[in-house]
C-alpha cells in the first residue's frame, strides 16, 4: 500500500473510510422517500409534479446504483419523461386561479393514510421475509449487458442457451413483445382518431378559383394534441 | 486511473474513486463552460459576418476574443431580479434543473475510446432520455415567472420537445441497429478505419437519416429556426423573459451545452466519432487498428477529432440560425409529424432491409456487418446442440436471424 507515496501522508486517510455505494444508496433512497411524501403533502399541482419527478429520478438513480442501467434509462425515459406531460397539464390547469391550490378534505386524508399505512405494512413485511435480502449484498453485481435482454425480446434466451445448450427457444418474450407493440399501435391510432381536428372541410383550390369566398387558412393546427396523447 | 492512484500512490480505494469522480466532473464542467465561452464569441462573430457587420472587435485586443468573458463579468454584476408574483422556489430552481440535465448527459458521452465519464451499456438511450429532461427547466421557468410571455414560451417548447422525441428516437436507433450495441464506445469503434466506414456512408438510407437527425436535433435543442420558445419578435424573450444575471446565463450555458451534446452525438453515431477520416495511426504503424492498445496520445488525437466534428456541427447550427427565418408553431409540428417521422420510419425500414439483403455493403469487405456479429451470438448459443436436432436448428436459426435483423 505504501510503495512510492510521493510524500503524501497516506496513513492519515487510511483511518477514514467512506462507503460511496452505501452513501449514494442512502442519498437516493432519502430523496425518493421524502419527495414522495412531498407529492402527497403539497397542495400546488406543479410542485407535486416536480416532487414526483424528483422521486422517480432518485429511483432511477437507485437502479443505476444496482447496475441495472437499462432499467434506469427506461425509468428516466418513460416515467420521468411521462411526468413531463403531467407537468404540462398541471401548468395548464393552474393557469385558472381556482385550481392553484388543491386542498384535500380531512376525511379523505384519514382514509388515504389508513390505506397507505396498510400497504406499507404489507410491503415491509414482505421485504423483510425474504431470506437473501436480510444480509448486505456483495456490492455491485457485474451488470448483465442489454444484449441478452434484447435477444430475449425477439425470442432467443442467449443467457440460458449458452449455459444449458438448449435448442428450444422457450422462455423468450417474442409473443408478449408483439402483443404489447400491437396494443400500443392500436392505442396510438385510437388517440390520433379521438384527438383529430373536427373542422369544416377546407375547400379545394379548384373550388376556390370558382368562388370568391374568403379563404380559410389551411393549418393542421391540432396536431400537437395528437402527439401529446399518442406519446403516452 | 483509480487503479493507478490505488496501486502507485497508495491512496485508499474510496479516496481514489472520489478523486477520479471529482476530476471527471470538473473536466466535463469545463467542456460545457469553456465551450459556451467560445461558442458565444463564435456566434457573435458569425452572426455579424452573415449580417455584413464586424461583430466584437476590441475586447481583448484583436477579434474581440475576450468578449464572452466581458459578458460573463457583466452578468455577474447584474442585479438578480424576481417578479413579485413568482413562485420563488421554482423560479430559483429552474436554471439549475436545465443546466443539470445538460451536464448529466455528458456523463455517458465518450470523447475518445474509453475516455468517458461512465461507460454505460445503454449509452445512447441514456443520453437521449436525459436530453428530453432539459425541457423541465424551461417549463418550470415559464410557470414560475408568473408572466404570460414565459408561460407561452414554455408551452410551445413542451409541445415541440415531446413531438420531436419520436423522430429523434427513430434516427438514433439506426446506428444502434448497425453497430448491434447501444454502447456509444462500441458504436464509435465500429466506424474505425477509412471514412467510408462511417455510418453516414453505410448505405443511402443512413445518409438521408443523418439529415433527419440534424433537423430533429436542431428542434430538440430549441435553436432557430425552431426557437419558438424564445421567439423574441412575439414573446419578448419567451421562457427567460423574467430572468437576469447569472440565472439567465445558466440557461444559456445549458443551451450551448446541449448544442455541443447533440453535435457530438451526431459525430459518434454517424460521423465516425473519434476516428479520423484517414486511419493515420494504423498507416504509421502506431497501432494495429485495435484501439485497446492505444497509447495515451492517440486518445488525445481522438478527443481532438471529436471536438472538431462536434464544433463543426455547432457552427452549422449557427449558420442555419442566421440564415433561415423562424417557423410558425404549426409549421414546426408539420415538419415533425408529416416529414421527419415518416421519412425516419421509411429510412429505418430501408436500413433494415439493406442489413438483411446486403449486409456486406456494396463495397465488399469494407465493413464488417453488424448482422454478422449477431449471427456469431447465435452460433455460440447453438454450438452445443446435438446432431439429430440439426435440421430443426437450421430452421429456427434462420428464423431467428430474420427476426433479429428486423
Amino acid at each position: 500500500m505504501n510503495q512510492a507515496s510521493f510524500g503524501i501522508p497516506v496513513s492519515l486517510f487510511a483511518s477514514v473510510t467512506i462507503d460511496w455505494h452505501g452513501f449514494f444508496f442512502l442519498l437516493f433512497a432519502a430523496i425518493a422517500c421524502i419527495s414522495a411524501l412531498m407529492v402527497v403533502l403539497s397542495d400546488n399541482v406543479v410542485r407535486m409534479a416536480l416532487h414526483l419527478v424528483l422521486s422517480l429520478g432518485a429511483t432511477a438513480g437507485l437502479f443505476f446504483l444496482a447496475g441495472a442501467e437499462f432499467l434506469g434509462a427506461m425509468q428516466l425515459m418513460i416515467y420521468v419523461g411521462g411526468t413531463l406531460v403531467l407537468l404540462v397539464f398541471g401548468v395548464m390547469l393552474t393557469a385558472q386561479t381556482q385550481l392553484v391550490s388543491l386542498r384535500t378534505p380531512a376525511g379523505d386524508r384519514v382514509i388515504a393514510s389508513i390505506l397507505a399505512a396498510a400497504l406499507l405494512a404489507v410491503l415491509v413485511q414482505a421485504a423483510f421475509s425474504i431470506e437473501s435480502w436480510q444480509k448486505p449484498g456483495q456490492g455491485m453485481v457485474s451488470a448483465p449487458t442489454a444484449t441478452p435482454l434484447g435477444m430475449a425480446l425477439v425470442g432467443v434466451r442467449v443467457d440460458q442457451h449458452a449455459e444449458e445448450g438448449l435448442l428450444e427457444p422457450k422462455g423468450g418474450y417474442l409473443l408478449p413483445f408483439e402483443i404489447v407493440s400491437v396494443h400500443l399501435l392500436v392505442v396510438l391510432i385510437g388517440a390520433a382518431y379521438l384527438a383529430r381536428a373536427k373542422r369544416r372541410r377546407v375547400p379545394r383550390p379548384v373550388d376556390l378559383v370558382a368562388s370568391v369566398d374568403s379563404v380559410e387558412p389551411t393549418f393542421s393546427g391540432n396536431s400537437d394534441t395528437t402527439v401529446s396523447g399518442g406519446s403516452e | 486511473m483509480a487503479e493507478f492512484l490505488i496501486e502507485t500512490i497508495g491512496l485508499p480505494a474510496w479516496l481514489a474513486w472520489t478523486c477520479v469522480a471529482g476530476l471527471s466532473a470538473v473536466l466535463i464542467l469545463n467542456v460545457i463552460a469553456g465551450g459556451a465561452l467560445i461558442f458565444i464569441w463564435a456566434e457573435r462573430k458569425i452572426a455579424a459576418r452573415i449580417q455584413d457587420r464586424l461583430g466584437p472587435t476590441r475586447t481583448g485586443g484583436r477579434f474581440g476574443w475576450l468578449q464572452s468573458l466581458a459578458d460573463g463579468i457583466k452578468l455577474l454584476a447584474k442585479e438578480d431580479l424576481m417578479p413579485e408574483g413568482a413562485d420563488a422556489l421554482l423560479f430559483r430552481l429552474a436554471p439549475y434543473v436545465s443546466f443539470c440535465a445538460s451536464f448529466c448527459a455528458f456523463i455517458a458521452l465518450p470523447f475518445a475510446f474509453d475516455t468517458v465519464g461512465q461507460r454505460l451499456n445503454v449509452g445512447v438511450f441514456f443520453v437521449v432520455a436525459i436530453l428530453g429532461l432539459e425541457v423541465f427547466g424551461v417549463i418550470l421557468a415559464g410557470y414560475a415567472s408568473a408572466s404570460k410571455w414565459s408561460l407561452f414560451g414554455a408551452m410551445r417548447e413542451a409541445a415541440q420537445v415531446v413531438s420531436y422525441e419520436v423522430p429523434l428516437g427513430m434516427c438514433v436507433v439506426v446506428p444502434v441497429m448497425l453497430a448491434g450495441s447501444m454502447d456509444l464506445v462500441t458504436i464509435g469503434e465500429k466506424q474505425a478505419g477509412w471514412a467510408m466506414n462511417w455510418f453516414i456512408f453505410h448505405d443511402p438510407f443512413t445518409f438521408i437519416i443523418f439529415w433527419v437527425y440534424c433537423t430533429c436535433a436542431l428542434a430538440s435543442v430549441n435553436r432557430a429556426p425552431f426557437d419558438l420558445a424564445e421567439a423574441e419578435s412575439e414573446l419578448v424573450a419567451g421562457f427567460h423573459t423574467e430572468y437576469s444575471g447569472l440565472r439567465w446565463s445558466f440557461f444559456f450555458m445549458a443551451e450551448y451545452g446541449s448544442m455541443f451534446l447533440v453535435s457530438a452525438l451526431a459525430a459518434i453515431l454517424f460521423l465516425g466519432g473519434w476516428n479520423g477520416p484517414v486511419p493515420v495511426s494504423k498507416l504509421l504503424g502506431l497501432s494495429d487498428g485495435v484501439a485497446v492498445t492505444d497509447p495515451f496520445a492517440l486518445r488525445i488525437v481522438g478527443c481532438m477529432n471529436l471536438f472538431l466534428k462536434a464544433t463543426a456541427g455547432v457552427l452549422l447550427m449557427m449558420w442555419i440560425r442566421w440564415t433561415l427565418p423562424r417557423l410558425r408553431i404549426d409549421q414546426v409540428m408539420t415538419t415533425c409529424l408529416k416529414y421527419c417521422t415518416p421519412i425516419a420510419a421509411a429510412m429505418f425500414l430501408g436500413v433494415m432491409l439493406w442489413q438483411l439483403f446486403l449486409p456486406g455493403g456494396l463495397v465488399a469487405g469494407s465493413f464488417r456487418a453488424a448482422a454478422g456479429v449477431r449471427e456469431g451470438w447465435l452460433e455460440q448459443s447453438y454450438r452445443k446442440q446435438s446432431a439429430e436436432e440439426e435440421s430443426l436448428s437450421v430452421k429456427t436459426l434462420s428464423r431467428h436471424v430474420f427476426e433479429v435483423s428486423r
